[in-house]
């Protein structure tokens, strides 16, 4: 595992009071009503600032209900999510909308990328609903491009890209914000297995460059190359490779009281 | 909510895009698929050019009669014999012409007397039945200066030819006896009578009667024709039917009123008084009028366009499910969601409104142009269909704009 701990980024963040990115605190989440589809069976974990973490299981354990209430896509039935601190509870659509634009980003398995727009417009799209003016948008999604080693394609289309590059452009998007938490779903998913390879290497690069990101997936392998590992089944988390460190992220919680 | 409550809430401060980000954001559906768009504005586009070419074209049309008056004038005054009271057609005293150029500021005075039962036939030939209509008329030779009627081939009648069997032909009667240029040895069968044709002339837009008349000499509708009368115990040329009076141009009411009386001192109420003029100008309110029918039309096309849009928007919203869902995830509000759809139904209208108002104009211009008209596309046509475009553009993209913002982000997201 790789960690320059001498990085700007890295220094903000161990800086930063808030150390904890996300906490989640016995989360369910319930579909429908006759009859009730548990989804989630009281969920509970919390992700540092810096950490790279994987969230695995087998498709119906529970891991994209999981990814959309982290996401703040979707409410939670019970139970308390907190991201950067904030508890979602208590927000309206609207600010939901704006925590989503300023505090996480997405990668999806599908890139969804725009095929009209050029690589840099696609990336700049990413601040699209943060206020930020165009320049900027433009200047920070080159930025966003260099760090994904992207910069020679920015005024290429998508489709001339390889699925690799897509992917890439998508993270590109995702990171240009510098959210607190980066939500990948199953990013290697629609890759070849070299090409999946490379995106796992840039994932730990940004990951040493500061970046909280977490990688739903149901590929044990992709799961076991991250430094932490969460494992579900049945809505449920079954495995915790930090564990221990979620116990203490659990007492500091009850002596700071955040909200 | 207000800012200052989201600031509360540790999420930042709302954000509403710029004009130029909400119309990159509107135009994406346009962009990705131009013939789609560019199809469904196309009902907008053909329901506003209908309602702004038959408002331009109609008020084009009253530009060019209102030209029209102004060039033949409004002080031409007619008098007619009407009918006596007995039900007949009355003749108008052979002294009358005389008598009215005698009026105060009666400037001019040209008559035509209608040779009654008279028929015309390209040849002899020609079945009884197939009269075309036309009438012959004994003109007094400064008629066409009266009416101000440019003669269109050959020449006018002169003091010798209007004694002879020749006639010049009204630009009606030309049309239907199928004559369009003047020769020599050119006859006609009027009357039971050759007739050699002179001339042709342009249209008299302010004596109709006159376009659909064979018009020869006094003089030579006594001689061959049979069109004599009495005057002073002496025979002379027939009667008149019609006056054709030139007023001056500010005493025009003074002659009309003396005009009866002095052309039938006997039987005033015989004589019907009109200003020609009056008719145009009721003709240029006519066409000034909308034309009901082509405005329906114009109003059925737009709202099929409008059906158009909402049906193309629907399905937009429905194939762009994870483009929503995505915009979510990057943060847009339901109320930017909605505002996108609505901005591309907008876009698509306005684009269809624009395209329609200049296709109207267009059509206009050049109906115009060929018609000789000052082309004039009222203010109201081009603004309203604008206007009308654009409502309709509203009221088609809210639906699916409301349907686009409700989309839960993880269905939108889902369904790939």
């Amino acid at each position: 595992m790789k960690r320059s701990a001498y990085s700007p980024e890295r220094k903000l963040a161990l800086a930063s009071s808030q150390d904890k990115v996300l906490e989640l605190e016995e989360v369910t989440k319930v579909y429908g009503e006759q009859p009730p589809v548990p989804a989630l069976r009281g969920v509970s974990f919390t992700v540092r600032r810096g950490e790279l973490t994987a969230i695995v299981g087998p498709s119906g354990s529970g891991k994209s209900t999981l990814l959309h209430v982290m996401g703040t896509l979707e409410r939670p039935s019970g139970g308390t999510v907190r991201i950067d601190g904030v508890d979602v509870a208590g927000l309206t659509d609207t600010e939901l909308s704006l925590l989503r634009a300023h505090r996480i980003g997405f990668v999806f398995q599908q890139f969804f990328l725009a095929e009209y727009a050029t690589v840099v417009e696609n990336v700049a799209d990413g601040l699209l609903y943060t206020g930020a003016d165009l320049s900027e948008r433009r200047a920070r999604a080159e930025e966003a491009l260099r760090r994904v080693g992207l910069a020679h394609r920015a005024g290429f289309r998508p489709p001339k890209l390889s699925g690799g590059e897509r992917q890439r452009v998508a993270i590109a998007r995702a990171l240009i914000g510098r959210p607190a938490i980066v939500l990948a779903d199953e990013p290697t998913g629609n890759l070849d297995s070299v090409t999946g390879a490379s995106i796992v290497e840039l994932l730990h690069e940004l990951h040493a460059d500061g970046a909280t990101i977490i990688v739903v997936t149901h590929d044990a392998e992709l799961a076991a190359a991250l430094p932490r590992q969460i494992r579900m089944l049945d809505g449920q988390v079954v495995y915790d490779s930090a564990a221990t460190r979620r116990q203490d992220a659990v007492g500091q919680h009850e002596e700071g009281g955040v909200g | 909510m207000s800012t200052a409550t989201h600031e509360r809430a540790g999420v930042g401060r709302r954000v509403r895009l710029s004009f130029w980000d909400s119309a990159r954001v509107a135009s994406v559906g346009l962009r990705t698929r131009p013939l789609r768009a560019t199809l469904s504005a196309l009902g907008i586009a053909i329901g506003t050019a209908a309602i702004v070419g038959v408002l331009g074209l109609s008020s084009s049309s009253q530009a060019g009669l209102l030209a029209e008056i102004d060039r033949l004038g409004t002080n031409l005054l007619k008098a007619e014999a009407g009918r006596t009271f007995g039900g007949q057609t009355a003749n108008l005293p052979i002294e009358a012409p005389a008598r009215v150029s005698h009026i105060p500021n009666a400037e001019q005075v040209g008559h035509a007397g209608l040779i009654k039962d008279a028929k015309v036939y390209r040849s002899p030939m020609v079945p009884q039945a197939n009269t075309g209509a036309l009438q012959i008329r004994a003109v007094s030779l400064n008629l066409p200066s009266v009416l101000t009627i440019g003669v269109d081939r050959g020449s006018w009648l002169n003091a010798g030819t209007s004694e002879g069997p020749v006639a010049v032909l009204g630009s009606v009667a030309a049309q239907r006896l199928g004559i369009d240029r003047v020769h020599p040895g050119l006859r006609i069968w009027a009357g039971g009578q050759w007739f050699h044709i002179a001339g042709i002339l342009k249209p008299a837009t302010l004596a109709p009667e006159i376009d659909a008349s064979v018009l020869i000499g006094y003089e030579a509708a006594g001689k061959y024709l049979g069109h004599v009368g009495v005057s002073r115990g002496e025979a002379t040329h027939g009667p008149p039917t019609t006056l054709y009076v030139r007023a001056a141009t500010d005493h025009v009411e003074e002659v009309q009123a003396a005009l009866a009386r002095t052309a039938n001192p006997q039987a005033a109420n015989e004589v019907n008084v009109s200003q020609p003029s009056d008719a145009l100008t009721a003709r240029a309110a006519a066409e000034g009028a909308f034309n009901s029918l082509f405005l329906g039309l114009g109003a059925v096309a737009l709202v099929v366009g409008a059906v158009g849009v909402a049906n193309i928007m629907i399905i937009s919203v429905l194939e762009r499910r994870s483009e929503i869902g995505l915009r979510r995830a990057l943060g847009a509000t339901k109320g930017q969601i909605r505002m996108q759809f609505l901005g591309e139904a907008l876009l698509l209208a306005a684009l269809g409104g624009v395209a329609g108002v200049g296709a109207g104009a267009l059509a206009t211009a050049v109906y115009a142009a060929g018609k000789g008209w000052a082309v004039v596309v009222p203010a109201e046509a081009w603004a309203g269909g604008i206007a009308a475009a654009l409502l309709i553009g509203a009221v088609s993209g809210l639906l699916p704009a409301l349907r686009a913002a409700r989309m839960s982000p993880t269905a939108a997201l889902r369904s790939v």
